[in-house]
């Protein structure tokens, strides 16, 4: 045993630095791109597509000021953020019951509905836009942010519902039968017991709704025409005008990552904690 | 599980909710193109019932077995490259501090790009005149040029997808890792375990929960790819980057076949989910023959 203790701690700085050096070289892989459209963003139209630089030659936040002063620019980052919150609001709490259901409870078809609703993130977007434009005008919510949210919630909440039985199967049963001989109803005993247990897991969640949403394309543009025009929607808008605005699309590309990246920023320690995901 | 849940019928009234929400978004389309599906649409207001005819002949189309199969390849390279380098990040991460913070949130950022920006970021990134990637390629004398050569177009939409989709994985495999307890690394040093037995036998286990999501993620959302390449190719140089989703889409409204095109995702659903479930149930079965099942 000495000798595997020694062995081990000859080896282990060595097998770290590797490590480090992996992740440094995967952290520039992925930082590149992002590089890329930040020097884009820097640049006018003229010199991205006539010249390669290493670094911007100038340094003009024209682009930005273009998205920032433009009405059709930032009103896309409103409707995108209005619509993307509302569905991870909803879809969180949709989720919340119904994971404390899977995690506590078994009932007549549990496994099923759990993977049935797995299934519904696995539609291929192409073919049901046009159903969904049909849904959605029939009920007269096209244009609209909460038509956005409630489509989104077809694959945010299989999801939602996934992560969090994950965080509440880890959590004892024994506090809920505690709670029980104390007295408590189940809806005050889940928003002021359980729901501060599980607070890293509604963190994760939330992160990876919004995610999931601010990215998509497809949905959102189809049941949005100008009320509720997402950016993501408003920046293929460019390539229609006269050739591509390469600056712009980069400025508002580089934009698109600011509030994902307030939100991970604010669950990192949720992460950094640890999930295990209890149901497979 | 490690006690036996208790029976409550009464649980669907807390599942019913989502049941609600999801069934009114997923199911009335669903069935509005199982209706299409089996119909001829000559107009808004004129069509005819063809029963199985269209399924008939989109199983007959001979461009569609080359993009399932083209497809097929790319969601295997897909899942073989983004599965255990999302895991060797994972085990690289300082588990920690100021470092773990700023990992995760640099790492997190190509998640955060909106689907068509990624494609057009990687347009102009991977040109070999402009392009930080092509140039950098090109000056290593790699011949390389995504939009005449097809390999290259593959390899390039292959490598947007890691570097798009591989941080989901490492933060799902990191987060599982941080939840193992201490005291099971305290057991394997007492045995003398080597680093690759504490990754096969305490490592790989926990991590199955976060793996089996990750796995089922990127598998489904590989195999129904369409902004992307759409935007960084179109589908070409040929059809060397048509994926099914892109060839759908071609015959669902550049074509206005929507008949076929119907039939067709609805057998393109089916086959994901013939191939989710098999994967379910193998990631399944491989944690239980280890007889160390998480929780």
């Amino acid at each position: 045993m000495k000798r595997s203790q020694e062995t081990s701690g000859l080896r282990a700085p060595s097998r770290r630095r590797w490590g480090l050096l992996f992740l440094i070289v995967y952290l520039l892989f992925t930082l590149a791109p992002i590089y890329w459209m930040l020097h884009m963003s820097l640049r006018s139209n003229l010199a991205i597509t006539s010249s390669f630089a290493w670094l911007p030659e100038s340094f003009s936040l024209a682009n930005y000021a273009t998205i920032f002063t433009d009405p059709a620019w930032y009103d896309g980052y409103i409707n995108s953020i209005i619509y993307v919150v509302l569905n991870t609001i909803m879809s969180v709490t949709v989720a919340l019951p119904a994971a404390y259901a899977f995690s506590r409870y078994s009932f007549i078809g549990d496994k099923h509905l759990f993977f049935w609703l797995l299934t519904n993130r696995m539609t291929p977007a192409a073919v049901f836009l046009l159903p969904f434009f049909q849904l959605y005008t029939a009920i007269g919510l096209m244009d609209t942010h909460i038509a956005v949210a409630l489509a989104h919630m077809v694959f945010n909440v299989p999801l939602a519902v996934w992560i969090l039985e994950g965080f509440m199967s880890a959590v004892p049963r024994e506090i809920d039968e505690t709670a029980w001989i104390d007295g408590y109803s189940f809806p005050r005993f889940f928003v002021r017991i359980f729901v501060p247990l599980i607070k890293a897991g509604i963190g994760v969640t939330a992160f990876f709704c919004f995610m999931f949403s601010w990215v998509e394309l497809l949905l959102a543009r189809t049941l949005t025409s100008v009320d509720a025009k997402p950016i993501a929607a408003t920046m293929t808008r460019t390539i229609s005008a006269s050739g591509m605005d390469w600056g712009t699309l980069a400025a508002a590309g580089v934009l698109t990552i600011v509030p994902g990246a307030l939100v991970i920023y604010f669950v990192r320690h949720y992460i950094a904690k640890g999930f295990a995901m209890g149901r497979v | 599980m490690s006690t036996v849940k208790p029976v409550n019928q009464r649980a669907w009234w807390l599942v019913l909710p989502v049941l609600l929400s999801v069934a009114f978004s997923a199911l009335i389309p669903l069935m509005t193109v199982v209706n299409y599906s089996v119909q001829d649409i000559l107009g808004p207001s004129s069509s005819v019932f063809v029963g199985m005819e269209w399924y008939k002949e989109v199983l007959r189309d001979s461009d569609l077995h080359s993009a399932l199969v083209r497809q097929l390849l790319f969601s295997g390279a897909v899942l073989a490259a983004e599965i255990p380098l999302g895991i060797a990040l994972a085990l690289a991460m300082p588990a920690a501090g100021w470092r773990a913070s700023l990992v995760l949130v640099l790492l997190a950022m190509p998640l955060l790009v909106p689907w068509n920006v990624v494609g057009t970021i990687w347009q102009i990134f991977s040109r070999a005149d402009i392009g930080l990637l092509g140039y950098a390629l090109t000056r290593f004398g790699i011949d390389y040029n995504y939009s005449q050569s097809s390999v290259a177009a593959w390899c390039t939409v292959l490598i947007m997808d890691i570097w798009h989709w591989t941080p989901l994985v490492a933060l799902l495999a990191y987060a599982g890792l941080r939840a193992i307890p201490e005291a099971y690394y305290q057991a394997a040093r007492i045995d003398g375990a080597s680093r690759w037995a504490v990754f096969r036998h305490i490592q790989l286990p926990k991590l199955r929960g976060v793996l089996m999501i990750a796995v089922l993620l990127r598998f489904m959302d590989s195999f129904m790819i369409y902004t992307e390449p759409f935007v960084l190719t179109g589908g070409g140089p040929g059809t060397s980057t048509t994926f099914l989703s892109q060839y759908l889409t071609q015959k669902a409204v550049g074509q206005f076949d929507l008949g076929p095109a119907a039939a067709f995702s609805l057998i393109y659903f089916l086959i994901i989910l013939l191939l989710c479930f098999v994967l379910y149930n193998y990631i399944k079965d491989a944690g239980t023959a280890d007889g160390k099942g998480v929780s």
